[in-house]
């Protein structure tokens, strides 16, 4: 039963690749799973993924992408089965819940012939995808420190504030410290402000009074950045060249970027649109007559007044 | 306060010489001992500034905590207030900007959205209270319900994003978070307000001893003719109405609610109550103590804040010795001078 199901798929995807324009009778479809949306940069993932849909749908009437969304680990390894089972995809874009326990399911949807295509999370086993696309922590961190290296000077003072302790939190500060190594700026302390705005306010509240001489404050992410600034308007201490760096590419931090927001004048992009990028390139490797397999790593572009339009999507919610 | 812990002790036999009652007076050492450690390891700490922000900051959790005494006391639990005050802010956020249209950006619209605030609070303490009463489910089964539900019409509201509050409105609503009276922040006032209000009502009302009596035996309350299910609902009602008004100065500090506010919330609460002196399976209650227990809590994370000393990932180790060492101080019999009778 099984066999002759993957055979199926496969004589499918054969045809397909060999004979596009015959495909008009037989759609190909793709299956996209990533987290139901709890925050705010995944919201935005959810928001890009489903312009996403309706631009290639249209492009390609032959193309049928079927988004799905899980609350946790276990729903996405049941949607996994279910895209497989019931809609017989030919091309899964899976960001992943979790590595660990995601990686026998997708293993699975890969034996049944279907290319995969993993975003932002890698699987805990190496192979099993056919193209990675992910954005780039260290490069982030990187940078970050770099922008700040241009603003300042040998004996300023910065200080961090981190997200939630995880792979991809250290990813960034290592990166950031490595980076910032030897120039001579002072980096006061780091403290985890868990991505959020809250803490962020009172993490960045504690180090003005703590600390009379800040110069700059790396806030990583934009959602603490908000929180922070919030602190450092509170303290009056916003003035004298002081800035803040943040990280993602959110909505209204981009619009501050283009009407030359002194506080916050440079954004660095670690985009929830990445899901966009990965749905075009799994498309591609069905209709493009270019190779597509490999690992795609976006770039953590620094985002300026210069160039701040092309990442500003009021639409979405992030 | 010096009545309930004197009808508390009549149990234990009077000692000869002058004992600590470390009851009463525990939270508010480890307080200032927090406070001297927090003063050693950095004179900052002490600031004007930082006393503010600490004080300031405390009022969120404190107020809800005065709530969440009277449930305790009366034998409850609420594990809904940080999903509720997450919706509350997500609501009020959604009704101001939708407001703005036809009632301008001024006080009206800041009036109404905390209106709503006020009413929801007290609609959604009512139906924890009504299900545990009425529907006769637990409360902490009732409240782990509503906690769920909460927390995810908030992040539906936001559509999984973040609600941010009009600009404009904003800046109307600004100072009830940032602006200050006598030297003292508004929420600060709000706080020291509703917590007059708690003690009076706690310790000075027929309602207060009710809380109390079926907090210690409820079948007996019951057949002493104290209407059993009107008070634990009201508990619930008051619980609803203190998360309205810490969400009322909470929304104009950052003008926004996500799904990522308010998480914890209810723990921090209960923790301050119980770190106060109240007794969790319910039956003796103290005001005063919460508040202690309120302030002890944010006096922690200020603290470790403010010194690199401690690596980041062990800070929820410290505050959870902190917590434990706060509790173990009150409630063993210490007493000094004296080794307890075998």
């Amino acid at each position: 039963m099984l066999m002759r199901k993957t055979l199926g798929v496969m004589a499918v995807t054969g045809m397909l690749a060999f004979a596009g324009s015959a495909a008009a009778q037989e759609k190909i479809k793709i299956g996209v799973s990533y987290p139901t949306p709890t925050h705010a940069w995944a919201a935005g993932m959810n928001w890009h993924a489903e312009q996403a849909e309706k631009r290639l749908e249209e492009l390609y009437p032959d193309v049928d992408l079927i988004l799905v969304n899980s609350p946790d680990p276990e729903s996405q390894a049941s949607a996994l089965e279910d895209l497989v089972s019931v809609h017989q995809i030919d091309g899964l874009v899976v960001l992943p819940f979790e590595s660990e326990p995601l990686t026998d399911p997708v293993l699975n949807v890969k034996k049944s012939g279907a290319w995969i295509t993993v975003v932002d999370r890698g699987l805990s086993q190496p192979g099993i995808e056919d193209l990675y696309v992910a954005g780039n922590n260290p490069e982030l961190g990187r940078v970050s420190a770099q922008y700040m290296k241009t603003r300042l000077k040998e004996g300023d003072n910065i200080v961090i504030l981190r997200g939630i302790p995880t792979v991809i939190d250290n990813e960034r500060f290592d990166a950031f410290m490595e980076e910032i190594e030897g120039s001579g700026i002072n980096v006061l302390d780091n403290k985890h402000a868990n991505w959020n705005r809250d803490d962020g306010f009172e993490v960045m509240q504690d180090f003005l009074s703590r600390f009379p001489d800040i110069d700059a404050v790396w806030a990583q992410d934009d959602d603490i950045a908000i929180g922070v600034i919030a602190a450092l308007k509170q303290a009056g201490r916003e003035g004298d060249g002081m800035f803040v760096v943040g990280g993602a590419g959110m909505k209204e931090i981009i619009k501050g970027i283009m009407d030359g927001d002194e506080l916050m004048p440079v954004d660095v992009l670690y985009p929830p649109a990445m899901i966009a990028t990965a749905m075009d390139l799994t498309v591609g490797a069905f209709k493009s007559n270019g190779p597509v397999a490999g690992r795609y790593i976006l770039g953590a572009t620094l985002i300026t007044k210069d160039n701040a339009e092309n990442y500003y999507f009021p639409d979405s919610p992030f | 306060m010096t009545m309930m812990t004197a009808s508390d002790n009549t149990a234990t036999s009077k000692s000869r010489r002058p004992s600590v009652d470390f009851k009463t007076v525990g939270p508010a050492v480890a307080l200032l001992l927090l406070c001297i450690i927090g003063f050693l390891l950095n004179p900052a700490f002490i600031s004007e500034g930082n006393l503010t922000n600490l004080l300031t900051r405390s009022a969120f959790i404190g107020i809800i905590a005065v709530g969440a005494t009277f449930v305790i006391t009366a034998g409850g639990i609420d594990l809904s207030v940080g999903s509720m005050a997450a919706a509350i802010a997500g609501v009020m956020i959604i009704v101001m900007d939708n407001a703005v249209e036809t009632m301008g950006t001024g006080v009206p619209t800041v009036l109404l959205g905390c209106g709503v605030a006020v009413l929801l609070g007290i609609g959604a303490g009512w139906i924890n209270g009504a299900l545990t009463t009425k529907g006769k489910i637990e409360a902490f089964i009732v409240t782990l319900g509503t906690m769920g539900i909460y927390r995810s019409l908030v992040t539906y509201f936001a559509d999984g994003g973040t609600l941010s509050l009009n600009f404009d409105v904003r800046g109307t609503y600004r100072p009830v978070y940032y602006d200050t009276f006598l030297g003292l922040p508004f929420p600060v006032w709000v706080f020291i307000a509703v917590a007059i209000c708690g003690w009076l009502l706690l310790n000075r009302t027929a309602f207060g001893r009710y809380c109390t009596a079926i907090g210690s035996n409820e079948a007996v309350a019951k057949y002493s003719a104290i209407n059993v299910d009107r008070v634990k609902t009201l508990t619930y009602v008051i619980q609803g109405l203190c998360v309205a008004f810490a969400t009322i100065i909470y929304v104009p500090r950052l003008g926004s609610a996500s799904a990522s506010t308010g998480v914890l919330w209810e723990l921090e609460a209960i923790a301050a109550v119980i770190i106060g002196g109240t007794v969790l399976k319910g039956g003796y209650g103290r005001i005063g103590g919460t508040i202690l227990g309120a302030l002890i809590l944010t006096t922690i994370g200020n603290i470790l804040n403010f010194t690199d000393v401690i690596s980041n990932y062990l800070n929820g180790t410290m505050q959870g010795l902190i917590i434990i060492v706060a509790v173990l101080l009150q409630r063993s019999d210490w007493k000094l001078g004296r080794k307890p009778k075998a």
